[in-house]
């Protein structure tokens, strides 16, 4: 298992910080890594920022990768999980003919069992949103492909864990120690 | 500044004064107990070049004849001493010329401060004359770098230069300073950094690990020390020799960590790696117990990792959590500064001598002696042989002087047959290989030590690459000893092309000029030697010289080092011809 690759999804919380997306994209680059997907957000804490990067390689890897992302001054502490032990979500957006919702009842269908949410309409196309796993975007685009599609785009992974991070306590140590 | 960063300042909250961004460079350089630096002027940097001017009496500035050699002098500076060295240049082509000394720099673990010149913020990214984006090409090279637009975060930025650089494993830093922000003006007042809120230097030793690797160094039969730069870094040298004395373990080294115990010492067993001793190498695979302290498990040190101790039980002391199981698994990983786990080790460890398994590597000593030492240091060939240079330098300075080297054969001889016997007197280009680093290091070694004899040695290749810098030497009267052991061949490079390419020399002959007449161009007192009788009396003459001196032997030709672990071999199959 530790010499298969799979997929893992990257939890880093650092410092909010020109030049760190850089430093960290670089740790992957040298050992030729191609990242899946990668996201920057505000976590649960003012001012710490999280990145979720997806990447597909060996444990025995990660862990290497892991190491050296917390080496940087400005990382707080990285995490990787592997697909169990995340609850993930990634969204998507469709934008579609307007005339194909009017014309085509099966669309109306589609969107109804995707549970996918309609953002805006006009006259000249409307746009969709769905977020879900990956599989569950690929479906939807498959089945509105038919149809035609003007645009699509889909975000990075973002996503929680299962087990508690602790990142508040160990901020609050860092500085009394 | 957007991370937490803990400042402190000593002198009680001094009134800030009205002053610009370039003096206060000068001022917390100055704050930090900076002395000397090194670099190079130019467009972007000319107005802290005009500050340092006005400081010139509390802050010396050598001016290199290249930005690289500022770097390295600058690397130099700090490996003799153990302070920050700190390199200077301007914007673009200045900037971007320091990045092999950072690289350097970050992979040998010095710590070193640059600073460079950026055009005025409102030019950034627009393609103006001398911009780089240094930033961005240094940080995979730095430990830390940062790049300042407005004046009044100059003091923040350089106090956590210090800080980073220096502080658990060392590591250079850069910041980039824009014009503008060197231009103006706002109140300063300056604090030392003490803390960053993400970044854990030192983490602090577990005494459970340090109990469970003195279990495994006391119930071994065949334990083995190998260490490495963090006994330097750490200033631990004299606890690792306490617990190598009651322990009775026979110790090794890596080239970076030459020199924290002497080489006469009955229980240092020599160099590690490629070209390092045929005992330690051969027998990090017959150890039951190999205890790596502040040592990374480079891969020219362990040949290749599939066949490398996997008898032994590993105990790994280390400050940076990131070199554990990274190349060779560690059983038991001690965490933290060397002093300090060293330590708490020694009174857990058992008293003892390993009489027999000491044996074992004085036996293979002799073997090598017989067919590699002796030849190389009592020669009886004609030709001179880099190793009798070496010894005769080295016995004439009693061992005490600081060796500087380049990159290549010479420098293999070199940390094979000195005899150190003071700590920090192995300066010379580990991770990197840097061929040109020897003599602007040697320049910054003797600059942070005038009182220690800094020899610099140097191949007729690697001395090509900075030697400009002589005119340095010359302008400051820095009192390096400069010798060149010239054999016309990258030779090197040479030994592996009549190794592993069926002596196919390609691009590695070299049509040398007159070095003599080279330094004496640059009015440094100079020799050539080209015959065995004449080597005594020429090291007596440079050794005797209170000037810098520049001393050329003239070398056999196509001289291989020996013992070598060809690439990607196990250590076991070291060869010694």
């Amino acid at each position: 298992m530790k010499n298969q690759k799979q997929l893992f999804t990257v939890s880093i919380y650092t410092e909010n910080n020109i030049g760190l997306l850089n430093r960290v994209s670089a740790i992957f680059q040298r050992r030729h890594i191609n990242v899946e997907s990668i996201n920057t957000s505000p976590s649960e804490i003012i001012g710490v920022s999280r990145f979720t990067i997806v990447v597909y390689m060996t444990e025995e890897d990660i862990k290497k990768i892991i190491g050296q992302i917390e080496k940087q001054v400005e990382v707080i502490k990285a995490y990787y999980h592997t697909e169990e032990n995340t609850i993930y979500q990634i969204s998507g957006l469709f934008k579609i003919k307007s005339d194909l919702l009017f014309e085509d009842r099966q669309i109306q269908n589609i969107i109804k069992e995707s549970n996918a949410r309609i953002v805006t309409v006009n006259k000249e196309f409307f746009v969709l949103e769905k977020s879900g796993r990956k599989e569950e975007l690929q479906d939807l685009y498959d089945k509105l492909n038919e149809f035609g599609i003007m645009q699509y785009t889909r975000s990075g992974r973002i996503a929680v864990t299962k087990d508690e991070l602790k990142i508040s306590t160990m901020l609050q140590e860092a500085f009394n120690n | 500044m957007e991370t937490p960063t803990i400042l402190k300042n000593n002198e009680s909250k001094k009134k800030p004064i009205r002053i610009t961004g370039s003096e206060a460079v000068v001022r917390c350089l100055i704050a930090e107990g900076v002395k000397t630096i090194y670099g190079y002027p130019g467009g972007a940097i000319m107005p802290v070049y005009d500050e340092l001017f006005k400081f010139e009496n509390q802050i010396h500035h050598v001016l290199t004849r290249h930005e690289q050699g500022a770097t390295h002098a600058a690397q130099g500076y700090a490996r003799i001493s153990g302070k920050v060295g700190v390199a200077i240049a301007t914007s673009g082509p200045g900037a971007t010329n320091l990045i092999t000394g950072i690289a350097d720099a970050q992979i040998d673990s010095t710590p070193m401060v640059c600073i460079t010149g950026q055009v005025s913020s409102s030019l950034l990214g627009s393609d103006a004359f001398q911009e780089t984006d240094i930033v961005g090409i240094s940080t995979p090279v730095t430990k830390w770098n940062c790049q300042v637009t407005r004046a009044e975060d100059i003091p923040e930025a350089i106090a956590k230069a210090f800080y980073i650089a220096k502080s658990g494993r060392p590591g250079p830093v850069l910041v980039d300073i824009t014009k503008d922000a060197q231009f103006s003006e706002f109140d300063f007042s300056y604090e030392k950094c003490i803390a960053v809120r993400s970044y854990k230097p030192v983490p602090k030793t577990n005494i459970d690990k340090v109990k469970e690797a003195a279990e495994l160094i006391n119930n071994a039969k065949k334990p083995f020390i190998i260490w490495g730069q963090g006994v330097i870094l750490g200033q631990a040298e004299q606890e690792l020799k306490e617990v190598i004395e009651k322990s009775g373990i026979p110790a090794a080294w890596t080239i970076l960590g030459a020199s924290a115990i002497p080489t006469s010492h009955p229980l240092n067993v020599g160099m590690l790696g490629m070209h390092g001793n045929y005992a330690p190498n051969k027998l990090t695979n017959e150890c039951d117990v190999l205890i790596a302290i502040g040592m990374r498990f480079d891969d020219r040190v362990t040949g290749s990792l599939t066949t490398y101790a996997k008898q032994a039980k590993v105990v790994h002391f280390e400050i940076d959590s990131a070199e554990i199981d990274k190349n060779v698994k560690a059983d038991v990983a001690v965490l933290g500064d060397a002093k300090i786990s060293l330590q708490l080790l020694l009174p857990l460890v058992d008293k003892k001598s390993h009489n027999s398994w000491l044996q074992e590597f004085k036996d293979l000593y002799e073997i090598e002696y017989n067919k590699v030492i002796k030849p190389d240091i009592h020669p009886t060939k004609e030709g001179v042989t880099m190793g009798e240079v070496i010894k005769e330098i080295n016995i004439q300075t009693k061992g005490e002087a600081a060796i500087v080297t380049d990159v290549g054969q010479h420098q293999m001889v070199a940390c094979r047959y000195a005899d150190f016997n003071v700590s920090k007197s192995n300066i010379t280009s580990g991770g990197l290989g840097t061929m040109g680093f020897g003599l602007p290091a040697a320049i910054g070694a003797k600059m942070a030590a005038p009182e220690r004899e800094v020899v610099s040695i140097s191949g007729d290749g690697g001395y090509q690459m900075t030697i400009q810098e002589l005119g340095t030497i010359f302008q400051q009267k820095v009192a390096v000893k400069v010798v060149v052991l010239n054999n016309d061949f990258l030779g090197m490079v040479r030994q592996w092309q009549q190794l592993f390419f069926d002596r196919r020399y390609a691009s590695t002959e070299m049509t040398n000029p007159d070095f003599v007449k080279i330094a004496e161009g640059y009015y440094i007192k100079a020799k050539r030697v080209t015959k065995r009788e004449e080597l005594t009396a020429a090291v007596e003459e440079m050794i005797a010289s209170k000037d810098p001196y520049f001393l050329e032997v003239c070398v056999e030709k196509e001289d291989n080092v020996f013992p070598m672990v060809p690439s990607g071999a196990s250590i076991s199959d070291i060869r010694l011809e």
